[in-house]
């Protein structure tokens, strides 16, 4: 089946509602699974990836936005920077001029606006871009610098080194913005649960999300056991796909701990996750009928 | 002094917003004059930042005290940094506060919430 997936050309993006539900684990098993694949972590407030590929040389690069500095003293309070600033990054005050930096989408609006040439820009580092290779996968990776409030900026430049052929995107936990960068390019999303009311939840608020943005995708059921299980019944319900399920396995849990890679280490998972692969090609292929 | 305090509708005897950033009106009585005013708070819509912006308003309006009952970071900064007074709302009219203000019966604001980052 290897040769199948050969030269396709599919980005697949791996989400989940909260940490820790196996995202990180079935992404780096995914892309070990096939003949040749890029594996791009943008969980960059935790990249965890790197824990499992271990690459030995790393390439890494600090990624910058330029953002407005003042100068108090050119400032005259005119307000035309506070005036323009469509994110409302700027406030006027009576002998300052504030400005918040969690809201600036460094568009340098103001730095042309101002009349007094109060404002400059200055570079500032948001963390790094990572780049490395694994055996059969090449390896990419995002860190945000703490502090930081959002990762979009980074996982922005982080996607624009997205490779050719198949790529496995490990998505920040939840739905929110850093998600949605995440998901931008994917041709599919695959949604990792747990079998528990709250995994259920959590899957809910993946596959709305992906359904807002248009793209397709599949349930991996992870963590499965005997007996019930919400998140299957809330796929069932919800025109979900189930692409397939994982049972619980603690030889499974205990290799993720200890930061080995299945799908390398054991030859009945190298095929738990290649057949898995295929699963998710298969339902993924633009070309056919589902 | 102007005292500010973010409004339902423009009379005095509205309710106070449980909002500030989102506020459709704010109240603007000045105790030299012992008049009150209302503006528009056009920041209410803004998709992010809207605190900071209405802040920004008010500190144009030369406001030296704020009534409120919630306040995000951001707008707290702004009105921080122009030293403008902020004081906890009570569950009253907009003419009982302001009353119960000017006999130093409100307590300063104590909780300032984290702001939600809507631009990203
Ligand atoms: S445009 Fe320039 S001078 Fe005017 S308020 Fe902004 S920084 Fe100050
Ligand atoms: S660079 Fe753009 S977003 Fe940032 S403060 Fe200036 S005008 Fe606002």
């Amino acid at each position: 089946m290897q040769a199948s997936i050969m030269g396709t050309e599919r980005t697949i993006a791996v989400l989940s509602g909260k940490g820790g539900t196996g995202k990180t684990l079935v992404s780096v098993n995914l892309a070990s699974a096939a003949s040749s694949a890029a594996y791009m972590d943008c969980d960059v407030e935790e990249p965890n990836g790197q824990l499992f590929f271990r690459p030995a040389v790393i390439d890494e690069k600090v990624i910058a936005v330029g953002r407005p500095a003042v100068d108090q003293k050119l400032c005259n309070g005119c307000h035309i920077c506070s005036n323009a600033c469509a994110f409302n990054a700027l406030a006027v005050l009576k002998d300052q001029l504030l400005i918040f930096e969690e809201l600036c989408h460094s568009c340098g609006l103001c730095i042309h606006l101002c009349p007094q040439r109060a404002l400059t820009e200055v570079q500032k580092p948001l963390g790094v871009v990572r780049k490395g290779s694994s055996g059969t996968v090449s390896f990419f990776s995002a860190e945000m610098h703490i502090g930081e409030s959002s990762g979009v900026p980074l996982i922005k430049a982080l996607m624009k080194q997205k490779p050719a052929g198949l790529v496995v995107i490990d998505c920040p936990p939840g739905s929110g913005c850093m998600v949605t960068e995440s998901i931008a390019k994917a041709d599919f999303c695959l949604l990792v649960s747990e079998p528990t009311i709250f995994g259920a939840h959590n899957l809910a608020m993946v596959h709305e999300l992906a359904n807002l943005v248009g793209k397709p995708c599949g349930v991996l059921l992870n963590k499965t056991q005997e007996g019930s299980n919400p998140s299957e019944d809330y796929a069932r319900t919800h025109n979900l796909p189930i692409i397939g399920s994982l049972p619980y396995d603690k030889d499974l849990a205990r290799m993720t701990t200890e930061g080995l890679i299945a799908s390398r280490e054991s030859n009945c998972y190298r095929q738990v996750f290649a057949d898995l692969l295929k699963e998710v090609m298969d339902a993924s292929d633009p070309d056919s009928k589902r | 002094m102007i005292i500010a305090v973010p409004v339902e509708e423009k009379n005095l005897g509205s309710a106070i917003c449980i909002s500030f950033g989102r506020a459709p009106y704010y109240c603007l009585y000045d105790t030299e004059t012992q008049q009150s005013r209302f503006i528009v708070n056009s920041a209410a819509d803004s998709p992010g930042g809207a605190g900071i912006q209405a802040a920004q308003n008010l500190v144009d309006e030369n406001i030296s005290t704020l009534i409120t009952f919630r306040l995000g970071e951001n707008a707290a900064k702004v009105l921080d940094a122009s030293e403008i007074s902020m004081h906890k709302a009570l569950n009253a009219s907009i003419a009982d506060n302001i009353t119960a203000l000017l006999e130093g019966k409100l307590n300063p604001l104590d909780a300032i919430h984290a702001g939600f980052h809507h631009g990203h």
